[in-house]
């Protein structure tokens, strides 16, 4: 396994010349970059501190339990309003598209970085990262106009062949306006990146690992499941955390493809539910300055969940490091 | 790593390309709109009655997207007749137009209801000396669409209509529906009653209009702006809602009428208790506001609506736009621009082009009152 760490002496070598050459270029230089990482710690805390004070106004007037209340109608007397359904709907959605987008962003990842011709690799390795150059209001609207009714064929077959494990039971037919729907567009809104870094990470992987196991007799597929995969399992990971943040995020595709209510259903097929993101792009324009508080609210939590699942990748690429692409 | 981001920057200098190129397109697109303007508006008949008094420079409002439409066309005619004038309007939203009128940022704010007291008492510290005043300007006739093959004219009650949107009638063929249709051929299926998921002016005055006309059956908060019952499916925006509506047998949903012609969807009559179940277009509509009485004090016109009208030919189901200026106190750079706006707005032509764009007009009572305000405005 690449255990070698020559990084370490080779930084030291390099900063020793550019301590000796220009003293008063350095200390100036020194002197911006500490004030500007300090300027951004500052306006980091100053909004961090405007966000908490708006939440908490709103909080405090809230009328009902902020974390278990299935309303949201902080205009009302009294306010009422809660962010259950939507930590409930932000979950589940993400969930549903790592469920879809993983698996096939890793066969894209490995087709392209081990089975295709070049001639083919390149302009594949292409056409995903256009993906994610498309804004999300297309996808929306393609998910909306094209998605939407195209499904509902496949919710009809889901409802009827696997309705029995409860996820897959509709109540009534209608449009595949739902979190599932949802969770299918996130999917491939977020493949691109994790695409693209678990490529990288599989092109990372020693040559010799390969070619050792190739002159053990393994079969291609074998070398894929012995050196490709254990090798870049770090880096999947962080992908997918990547990916993860993107789909907990994703404001104006749900806004547009939902069709959202304030109850909590385990029937993935039935239409509902409702995302952080979407319920602040769908509320906030009619919003008086106490729902805007609320909402800001609500954001805060997206906020904390994301900072968990981000912080979550940065500790398990630490933990690996030696792995991960960026010391080779 | 190097790698991708060489294939992201060529990625997005692709997306870049497509960008700029259909800016290009559009901004063509404009410039001939324009032409026009530059010629001094001769070429348009329609704008050459209106005046312009001392209007100069930029006219920064905002508001109700409701409106909107509307909006465009009377600032098109605007500027085409009075040369180097620009009015800029904002769909952003009633709620966010009268927030940045009160912090002074637009002179002109459009919305879908009238002004609560506490804006009201915000409006004062923008209007040195006065305060805003809600000047009702547009009529927009709110129809309820549907998607049902083999029924042209669906005819509806309040009650009915509430019990639907309240999903406690779920079939088509249901005897509420039977008995108002007599000789429609409803089918046995499901309704999928759809509404919006945004927060809206639409929905609080179809709330407003249930649960003043079918008080039993509709008992909600007429107040809230986004959908108060639980069940049903629910669309972003006037065009989600169109779009939702068009794609699903069986649907219903409501609507700005504009929206529902421009989708072409078919759209109820409603039984008002009139001896004809009213039909929903912009003359019907216009006689419905003529019903409202006028509840504002001093210059401040803002109406109540009488959903319960049974007057012949009067569709109930609407809402008001009001635009929000202040009465006085108005920046004095803007002051004549905002007055030679909204007279033209009020005027009969500046009305006669509403109902082209899916719009009510005033009726010619309060239009007039509202032209008896205007040139007030200091």
């Amino acid at each position: 396994m690449a255990t070698t760490t020559p990084e370490t002496p080779d930084i030291g070598e390099r900063r020793r010349p550019s301590t000796s050459t220009g003293r008063a270029g350095d200390r100036i230089f020194i002197g911006l970059s500490r004030g500007s990482g300090i300027t951004l710690l500052v306006i980091m805390a100053a909004i961090a501190v405007f966000l908490t004070y708006r939440a908490a106004q709103a909080i405090s007037q809230d009328s009902a339990n902020f974390f278990t209340t299935f309303e949201w109608n902080p205009a009302g007397t009294p306010p009422v309003f809660g962010i259950a359904v939507l930590a409930f709907g932000t979950i589940v959605s993400s969930v549903i598209a790592m469920a879809i987008a993983l698996p096939v962003a890793i066969g894209i990842a490995l087709f392209i970085s081990h089975y295709a011709p070049r001639k083919l690799a390149k302009p594949l390795a292409y056409v995903v990262d256009l993906l994610a150059a498309v804004p999300s209001i297309i996808y929306g609207l393609w998910g909306a106009i094209f998605l939407v009714p195209y499904l509902a064929g496949l919710n009809s077959w889901l409802d009827q062949y696997l309705g029995w494990t409860y996820i897959f039971d509709r109540s009534s037919d209608g449009l595949a306006r739902n979190l599932f729907t949802v969770g299918i567009l996130l999917a491939i809104m977020i493949l691109p990146i994790i695409t693209n870094v678990t490529r990288e990470v599989f092109l990372q992987v020693p040559k010799m690992h390969e070619e050792a196991a190739l002159a053990l007799g393994a079969t291609r597929w074998e070398v894929v499941r012995m050196a490709v995969l254990p090798f870049g399992r770090s880096g999947i990971i962080s992908a997918s955390m990547l990916g993860l943040g993107r789909a907990l995020g994703e404001t104006m595709a749900v806004a547009v493809v939902l069709s959202p209510s304030f109850l909590i259903s385990g029937h993935l097929l039935d239409p509902g539910g409702g995302t952080f993101a979407q319920n602040i792009a769908a509320k906030f324009n009619e919003a008086d300055g106490y729902g805007r508080d609320a909402l800001i609210a609500s954001g805060l939590v997206l906020f904390v969940i994301t900072l968990l699942v981000n912080g979550a990748a940065r500790m398990i690429i630490a933990r690996r490091k030696e792995y991960s692409g960026a010391n080779s | 790593m190097k790698l991708s981001r060489k294939n992201g920057l060529r990625a997005s200098a692709i997306g870049a390309l497509v960008v700029s190129g259909v800016l290009v397109l559009s901004a063509c697109g404009s410039d001939n709109n324009s032409e026009p303007t530059k010629k001094g508006g001769k070429t348009s008949a329609a704008a050459s009655n209106i005046k312009c008094d001392d209007a100069k420079g930029q006219l920064l409002a905002a508001g109700s997207s409701a409106q909107k439409n509307a909006m465009d066309l009377w600032v098109k005619n605007f500027q085409a007749a009075c040369a180097g004038v620009e009015v800029n309007y904002q769909g952003i939203g009633s709620g966010a137009g009268i927030t940045k009128f009160n912090q002074g940022q637009v002179a002109l704010a459009g919305s879908d209801s009238a002004l609560k007291e506490e804006e009201v008492a915000a409006s004062q510290k923008i209007c040195k000396g006065g305060k805003g005043i809600d000047l009702p300007m547009v009529g927009g006739p709110i129809a309820i669409a549907y998607k049902l093959n083999g029924v042209d004219n669906l005819v509806l009650d309040a009650p009915t209509l509430a019990k639907i949107f309240d999903t406690k009638i779920t079939k088509w063929n249901d005897q509420a529906i039977a008995k108002l249709n007599p000789g429609a051929k409803l089918p046995d299926s499901t309704i999928q009653p759809f509404h919006r998921s945004d927060e809206s002016g639409t929905t609080q005055n179809l709330g407003k209009y249930l649960s003043t006309t079918a008080p039993a059956d509709w008992k909600y908060d007429p107040k809230t702006k986004s959908w108060p019952a639980p069940n049903g499916q629910a669309a972003n925006g006037n065009s989600g809602v169109a779009t939702a509506l068009k794609g699903a047998e069986g649907s219903i949903g409501y609507v700005e009428l504009s929206y529902a012609t421009a989708n072409k969807l078919s759209t109820v009559s409603i039984n008002t208790g009139a001896s004809a179940p009213v039909p929903v277009n912009a003359e019907t509509a216009s006689k419905a506001i003529a019903a409202a009485k006028i509840k504002g004090t001093g210059n401040d016109l803002a109406l109540s609506l009488d959903y319960t009208t049974k007057a012949e030919g009067a569709y109930p189901i609407l809402l008001v736009t009001y635009e929000i200026a202040c009465d006085k106190g108005n920046k004095a750079d803007t002051l004549p621009t905002l007055k030679a706006f909204l007279n033209y707005t009020a005027s009969e032509e500046g009305q006669k082009i509403l109902s082209d764009a899916g719009y009510a007009p005033l009726p010619a009572e309060i239009a007039a009152k509202v032209r008896e305000i205007v040139p007030t405005l200091s």
